[in-house]
């Protein structure tokens, strides 16, 4: 492609994130890309000619584009998300843990493969995450584990219904 | 549904994404022995029952400058958490909504969801929307930023 267009394609910042300090450059057919193709993505033979029959533009283009997107970090992959298999016991666990122990406790609560989010929050309650096992047992043994080593009672927040389709992430929030 | 061997050799094969390729489903189909038309019915199928959520572009929104995430918990009577649930689910910047049992008296809160965005700033624009609606009226809530991310693993099927 040439140089020129891709300049003169690459206008507008997506984002104000000024705090941060980092801008994001992104093309309007790079915008397209991310934003209309996180669901629904066609199972026909050509599927990256049908996306290009969509934004109006070329096949290669749109090759071309994915794979400067996913060089540069901003697509992880263009592919299928799948269900986590509910196997198993999970639950949102919430501690109360004091400024000198964060980072201590943190450490060892990401010690657990069973642990797949682990955040600090600004409450009370101030970390956060999700512990899924095989079975309960497990899971309480986890959760057990991490009051003995932390001296704090963890909450239990389990699921009780989920309402969220996922459509993939929502962009120009 | 359940999975042959030849699933799970299809999953492993586009789970960290399809080639980057004119005729992507042709090309797994080489690498596994199958023909085109059965690796796209095999992913039709994984879609129908479910096993795959969705299929598409996955953006890695960090990267893209969305740093912010709030957990916003409201105390929902029971009776009402459906209607609630079901219209936090459908406003566009929330990408998690679930109801979890409630922890008295620490933690009454029933309802969860997630909100990212560009900054503070805008997540909390978001949130002032959403209590406008009648569906939240008077419901008591709280805001939980996230100020650091010590794990956050994405699901790999096993």
């Amino acid at each position: 492609m040439a140089v020129e267009s891709q300049i003169a394609e690459r206008l507008s910042p997506l984002t104000e994130t000024a705090e941060q300090g980092a801008v994001v450059e992104l093309t309007a057919l790079e915008k397209r890309l991310l934003d209309e193709f996180q669901h629904d993505f066609p199972l026909s033979p050509a599927p990256f000619a049908e996306m290009a029959r969509r934004l109006g533009t070329s096949e290669e283009r749109v090759l071309y584009f994915l794979e400067t997107l996913q060089e540069r970090g901003l697509v992880s992959r263009v592919g299928p998300v799948f269900k986590p298999r509910r196997i198993g016991s999970s639950t949102l666990a919430a501690m109360s843990v004091s400024a000198a122990q964060m980072d201590k406790v943190a450490a060892y609560v990401n010690g657990y493969d069973e642990v797949n989010h682990n955040y600090e929050r600004d409450n009370r309650l101030n970390l956060w995450f999700v512990v899924t096992a095989p079975d309960q047992e497990r899971l309480e043994q986890v959760l057990t584990e991490i009051e003995a080593y932390s001296g704090v009672p963890v909450i239990r927040l389990p699921l009780v219904k989920a309402f969220h389709i996922d459509l993939g992430f929502p962009l120009w929030c | 549904m359940v999975l042959t061997e030849k699933d799970y050799r299809l999953i492993a094969s586009i789970q960290d994404g399809l080639p980057l390729v004119s005729h992507p489903y042709a090309e797994i189909g080489r690498w596994l022995g199958m023909g085109e038309n059965e690796v796209i019915c095999r992913i039709a199928e994984m879609q129908k029952r479910g096993i795959i959520k969705r299929m598409g572009v996955v953006v890695r929104h960090r990267e893209l400058g969305y740093t912010a995430n709030a957990m916003v918990v409201w105390d929902v009577p029971d009776e009402k958490v459906d209607e609630a649930g079901s219209f936090l689910a459908a406003q566009r910047c929330i990408t998690l909504c679930y109801q979890r049992r409630r922890s008295p008296p620490e933690w009454p809160y029933n309802l969860f969801c997630m909100i990212h965005g560009l900054s503070r700033r805008t997540v909390l624009a978001s949130i002032g929307q959403m209590l406008a609606a009648p569906e939240l009226d008077d419901i008591p809530y709280q805001v939980l930023f996230s100020s650091r991310r010590f794990k956050q693993r994405g699901g790999h099927y096993r």
